[in-house]
Parts: structure tokens; C-alpha cells; sequence
């Protein structure tokens, strides 16, 4: 207890559904009223008791500890509540029951960049930024320069930041909050933007705040990064608390159990299929190329991963696409529909589509992979982004060099071409 | 009144580190001591408004000067020639700007207050800081034009050859009295602006409203005794009267009505902070 820093007791929030991010107007209000006459009193009364229906749980009951120093990976689906608890942490919405005890000062980082202000310099951005998150105007002036070399801005430091790219605009963003120095930072998936020179010099950052005994608690989606950075894990699953315990062992967990193995994973209720009213995912599959659907796939032979979705608008420059990782997190690669030059100009009309990838045979290494897939409208909306949807292996079988060396290292395997001469 | 000095958190000692307790909160309460916490932000909003107002404005700070300049011009034209309305002795123009300065300032304060925290929305939605400041701030934020527009008074006064009173110097009294009940109906306004949006549209109406309800344009004892009473329970009524009186010196400060302004305006802000505080906690849900 004595080195407990968040305590965590049968936190829940509960939201209304549909309204979360919508609002009234008195018109409502008043339609309502008259509708239901005596709702209008009652109104306390049946929020609390009333339909639960209405309502969904975005977290239930959670509890968990956190001790000084742990850097803590919270992981799961989307809508699983993780950006509720870390929303409940920052004390941006309070929770329905529950408490949290926290003995220090928070720093959060929700989102990039959050209060800058396009016209202000980065100069001054740093003030208003560091007021923001909580600073004081002395601290602020006393890690300024620090601040400042970190962003690498040195030179645009008096230029306002809608002249920054956004690369510089993140970093000066995150360099602000880094050195915020709180006793527990709490970071939501900020990781996702800015080059990969800087995601390193971040998570160094964030290692660095870890090692001087600060907490740090982590959203992130990417699963290699939770692993490499963090101590514990926390799985969530649709406001549960399902698992904490050690990073790799969440991680490996979530993955798997996330994807189904059998070769096939379907949305027959189109209310649970992720997407919106404008696309919906039906169908993810591994297909041999005989057309037998499969969890285990040859290593010698190609096969095909197969979306099936339905378009409701018709939609222009639609991708679909999927991911394939590794079970520890690490992205193989990516790939949408796009690369098909029949349709990439074409308008999708509404319909139920198919897009089907190929992927070679002596490619990918025999072991367990994981399809995450997506789909979106390149700069302009992303529809749905289903992670770990499906799982597959892939087989070792026979193969003159694997027959005499077994499994190689790598997570792929290609057969490369070797050209050999004799001087 | 109960204002609450502990809020949904209470801080404490353990191992040299403040303990947060979070959970739901029950009850009216303001917590006074974390506002006080985060004055530097609040300092920190009313200059990013200030730096960021006019910016890419050809004019800059002039408009703090055209907007009452060219109201009082348009005013003077019509209500003082046209329809010859009392200014109680004093030139037209030198009545209506005086009038004009605070009410520009009030009616402003209203407007950017009301509309601060569904401005501030990716903010509230975001971090974590007492919403009040985000009120607070966008009031305080016009007080600036009110001083740049003060000078202009002053160089008519010298046109017109009217000296300066000596009471002149409880005009930043009467600022904040003006400050006090902007951000009272200020508070209750953004609150509710958060759940419905109406409030957004009906408020530039009001406010236009308002402004015939007020003396600036006419003298307020141009009103029956019978009903004065009614016309100061607009709260800025007796301040913009108070306000005209202390810097002109043409009439002595009249203390009844000043005091029913105070007491309304005392009342709204601290009715408004309570509703504020009961419903703060709603915001980043439904904003």
C-alpha cells in the first residue's frame, strides 16, 4: 500500500446512448415533455433506476493499483473505455460510481497539441500550452530552453505555429508535455503521428520519466511499443477489466484471443459489424487458393485474404485494407485495395464488395500472424479500424532449405533468388 | 449559501504527495481554493484573447475605437437630432459615448462568456482545469477596449470643454461592477449553452434587446418614477448611470439605483457560479 500511487475501486461510467456527443435543444426538451408528460419530474428518478437500455456502461467496475515507477500499457479494442478511464483519471468526466485515489500530480496528454493556437508563436504556445496542462509561468521559464531544444524549433521559435509543419507541430506539442514533470503521465496514443526519429526520441522520453520513478499509464495500439516500453499490461474489453499482468503476456493474450482461428471471422448482425452507416465490415477470411477456407496456410503457397463489406453511399477513392502483425505487436505490413488500378479512380456504388488480397507463397515465416483491418477514404474519414480481427498461421512444410535448417529467424521468410560464381 | 471548499476531490498529505480522491461528485459546490490555484491560466487566456484578437486586422486596436465611435455617431444623428431625445443638459455625443463605452464593454463580456465554453470545447474535452476560468477570462478580455475607448472620451470632453470629475476614479469600481454581472449571466448562459444550443442564438437578440432597456441612449429620468425600480433590475442600468455621472460630475452619483444594480448583479454571480459548479461536471459528456 505504502507505494501505491493510483488506486483504482469499482470505477464505472455510464453514458447515454446516442448522446454522448450530441446536444439538446429546448425544442427537445420541450417535444419530450410533451410527449411524456411527467417524465419531465420523474427525470432523476429513471436515469438512475430507469431503462438501462438507454444506457451503456463505458466502464464497469474496474479496479486495479498502480505503484510508483510502473509504466502501465492499457490495451484494447475501440470502445473498449480506455480513453473513458484515462478521461476519468484527468479528471475531464467524472465517474458514475466508483472513486480513484491518486497521490501526486497528474499530467495527461490526450491529445497533441491540445489549446495551441495557430496565430501565437511557438514561443508563445509554449506558455499558453504549459498554463494548460498546468504549469506554472516560473517552471515554464525555467525549462524553456530545455523545451525548445528537445522540439528541435530553435530556428521558428518566434513563427506562428500554423507555419509549422506538422511534424514540428508535434513535437513542440509533446516536448511541452514531457517535461511537464508530474508525479503520474498519463499518454493516449499520441505516438501515432510525428516521423519515426521522433517517435523513438519520445518513447526514450517517456523511458526516461519512467526511470526517475515516475508513473506513466499508455494507450496505445501499438502493441510493440507497449511491449518495449511498459511493465504491466491492462486488457479491457467492453468496459471489463479482463487481464492485468506483465506487458508481453497482456499483449500476447489480447492478440490472440482477439483474433479468432477459424479462418473465418463474420458479421451476420449488422449492428455489431464495425463500420458506420456508410460502410460495414461483414467478413474477414484466409482462403487457400482452391477456395477452402482455413486457419493454416502453407508456407510454400500463395493464399488470399478476403474482405467482405458493404457500401450504403456511394463513395469515391474508398480503400479497405489490413495490417498483418506479428502476436507481439509488430506490423509485418500494410496494404488497401487501392493498389487495384481498375478501381482506384472508379466510384464504389452502394453494394456488398469482395476485395481480395493475394499474398505469395515462401513470404511469410511460419508462425502466427494477426489481421487488423481498415478502411477509409484517404484525408477525408476513416470508417472503421477493427484490430486483431482474425488470426492464421502459417505452416512450416517442407522447402529444400527449411527441411535442412528448420525454422528460420525473421518474421518472414522469403525465397530470394541467389545467384553464386566462381573466380 | 453553502459554497464548498472541497469539491469532488480533497487534498491531503501522504508521503509529501497531494492525495486526489476523484469520484462522483454530489451537491452545489464551487471550489474556491483550485480556481485560486489556476489564477496564472486564467492570466494566461485573457492574453492569448488579447494577443489573438486582432491579428490579420488591417486596423488592429482601432476597432476598440470605431465600434463606440461610429454607434455614438449614428445615435447622435438620430436619437439626438432627429428625434431630439434629453440628454440631461449635456451634448449629445458626450451622453451616448459615455453610455456607449460600458454598455460595449457589457454587452460584450455577455456575449464572449456565453459563448466561451462551446468555443473552448476541444479544450474542456481534452484537459482538465476549472471551467470557470474559460468564462472568467472571455470577460475580462474586452476591458481592454474599454480603456483604449476611455481616452477618446476624454479628448471630447476637452472638445466640448467639459472638465474631468473628480469621481472619475471609481470607474474601474463600476467596470467590475459591469464585469461582476456579465459574468454572472455569463455563467448561467454558458452552462446552459453546453446542453442547448438555442442560448447561442437567442443571446445577440437579448442583448439587442437589452440595450433599449438601458440608459444609453435616453437619460434614465425620462422613466416614471412608478417603474424605475423595474428598469434597475436590469443590472447595468444603475452602473452605466452611476458610471456617466462620476466622470461628467453633472449630477451626484445616485446611490439607490447603484445599490439595486450591485445587489442584482451580487445575486446573478453568485447564482450563476453555483449553477456553473452543479453542472460543470456534465460538460466534457455533452459538449
Amino acid at each position: 500500500m505504502s507505494d501505491t500511487i493510483i488506486e483504482v475501486k469499482n470505477l464505472s461510467k455510464r453514458y447515454l446512448i446516442g448522446k454522448r456527443e450530441s446536444y439538446y435543444t429546448l425544442r427537445d426538451t420541450i417535444v419530450d415533455t410533451f410527449k411524456k408528460p411527467l417524465r419531465f419530474f420523474y427525470r432523476s428518478k429513471t436515469n438512475i433506476e430507469g431503462k438501462t437500455d438507454n444506457y451503456i456502461w463505458a466502464l464497469k467496475n474496474v479496479s486495479f493499483e498502480v505503484k510508483q515507477g510502473e509504466v502501465v500499457g492499457i490495451i484494447g479494442r475501440n470502445g473498449a473505455g480506455k480513453t473513458t478511464l484515462l478521461k476519468i483519471l484527468s479528471r475531464i468526466t467524472e465517474p458514475t460510481e466508483g472513486y480513484v485515489k491518486i497521490w501526486g500530480r497528474v499530467g495527461s496528454l490526450l491529445e497533441i497539441g491540445t489549446g495551441f493556437h495557430p496565430e501565437l508563436t511557438g514561443r508563445e504556445n509554449i506558455y499558453l500550452n504549459g498554463a494548460i496542462l498546468g504549469m506554472k509561468k516560473v517552471e515554464i521559464d525555467r525549462k524553456f530552453d530545455e523545451i525548445v531544444s528537445f522540439a528541435e524549433i530553435e530556428k521558428f521559435i518566434d513563427t506562428p505555429v500554423k507555419h509549422y509543419s506538422s511534424g514540428m507541430y508535434v513535437r513542440l506539442a509533446f516536448a511541452i508535455a514531457a517535461h511537464l514533470e508530474p508525479e503520474i503521465l498519463i499518454v493516449d496514443e499520441v505516438l501515432a503521428v510525428g516521423d519515426i526519429e521522433f517517435q523513438k526520441k519520445c518513447l526514450g522520453k517517456m523511458d526516461d520519466v519512467a526511470k526517475r520513478g515516475r508513473t506513466v499509464l499508455f494507450v496505445s495500439h501499438n502493441m510493440a511499443a507497449i511491449n518495449r516500453l511498459c511493465h504491466l499490461g491492462i486488457l479491457l474489453d467492453k468496459g471489463v477489466l479482463k487481464m492485468m499482468g506483465s506487458a508481453e503476456n497482456v499483449v500476447a493474450s489480447y492478440l490472440s484471443e482477439a483474433a479468432k482461428s477459424e479462418g473465418e471471422r463474420k458479421w451476420d448482425d449488422i449492428k455489431d459489424a464495425p463500420g458506420n452507416d456508410k460502410v460495414r465490415l461483414r467478413a474477414v477470411r484466409v482462403r487457400k487458393l482452391n477456395g477452402e477456407i482455413t486457419s493454416v496456410v502453407d508456407i510454400r503457397y500463395p493464399f488470399y485474404i478476403e474482405i467482405e463489406y458493404d457500401i450504403f453511399v456511394p463513395l469515391l477513392n474508398f480503400q479497405i485494407g489490413y495490417q498483418l502483425q506479428t502476436l507481439d505487436g509488430l506490423v509485418v505490413f500494410s496494404t488497401g485495395d487501392i493498389e487495384n488500378k481498375d478501381w482506384c479512380q472508379k466510384q464504389k456504388e452502394p453494394g456488398r464488395y469482395v476485395s481480395r488480397c493475394e499474398v505469395p507463397g515462401m513470404f511469410l515465416n511460419s508462425m502466427s500472424y494477426v489481421i487488423t483491418v481498415g478502411a477509409n477514404v484517404r484525408g477525408i474519414e476513416v470508417f472503421f479500424h477493427e484490430e486483431g480481427v482474425l488470426k492464421f498461421d502459417v505452416a512450416q512444410t517442407g522447402n529444400l532449405l527449411l527441411e535442412r535448417y528448420g525454422r528460420l529467424p525473421g518474421v518472414i521468410c522469403p525465397s530470394l533468388r541467389w545467384d553464386i560464381f566462381k573466380k | 449559501m453553502n459554497i464548498d471548499l472541497l469539491h469532488s476531490e480533497v487534498w491531503g498529505q501522504k508521503e509529501n504527495l497531494p492525495l486526489l480522491i476523484i469520484r462522483p461528485s454530489k451537491g452545489w459546490c464551487v471550489n474556491l481554493r483550485e480556481i485560486w490555484y489556476y489564477r496564472e491560466l486564467l492570466y494566461f487566456f485573457v492574453w492569448r484573447d488579447i494577443k489573438v484578437r486582432y491579428k490579420q486586422t488591417l486596423i488592429g486596436a482601432g476597432w476598440a475605437i470605431l465600434q463606440p465611435l461610429l454607434t455614438m455617431i449614428i445615435f447622435t444623428i438620430f436619437f439626438g437630432k432627429i428625434a431630439k431625445l434629453p440628454s440631461e443638459g449635456i451634448p449629445y455625443p458626450i451622453f451616448s459615448y459615455s453610455g456607449l463605452l460600458l454598455w460595449t464593454y457589457f454587452s460584450s463580456a455577455v456575449l464572449n462568456s456565453s459563448n466561451s465554453l462551446i468555443g473552448n470545447a476541444n479544450l474542456i474535452t481534452k484537459v482538465y482545469f476549472p471551467r470557470i476560468i474559460v468564462v472568467f477570462s472571455s470577460a475580462v478580455e474586452g476591458m481592454i477596449d474599454y480603456f483604449i475607448a476611455i481616452s477618446i472620451l476624454f479628448l471630447m470632453m476637452m472638445f466640448y470643454k467639459i472638465s474631468l470629475n473628480l469621481y472619475v476614479i471609481i470607474t474601474p469600481f463600476l467596470l467590475f461592477l459591469a464585469f461582476l454581472s456579465a459574468t454572472g449571466i455569463g455563467l448561467w448562459l454558458s452552462a446552459l449553452n453546453v446542453k442547448y444550443r438555442d442560448v447561442r442564438y437567442a443571446i445577440p437578440f437579448f442583448v439587442q434587446l437589452l440595450l433599449f432597456t438601458t440608459p444609453v441612449i435616453y437619460p434614465s429620468n425620462i422613466i416614471s418614477e412608478k417603474f424605475r425600480w423595474l428598469f434597475y433590475l436590469n443590472p447595468i442600468s444603475g452602473i452605466i448611470d452611476a458610471h456617466r455621472a462620476c466622470i461628467l460630475g453633472y449630477k451626484p452619483i445616485d446611490l439607490s439605483s447603484l445599490g439595486i444594480s450591485i445587489l442584482v448583479s451580487i445575486f446573478l454571480f453568485i447564482t450563476g457560479a453555483l449553477y456553473f459548479g452543479r453542472t460543470e461536471r456534465l460538460f466534457a459528456d455533452i459538449i
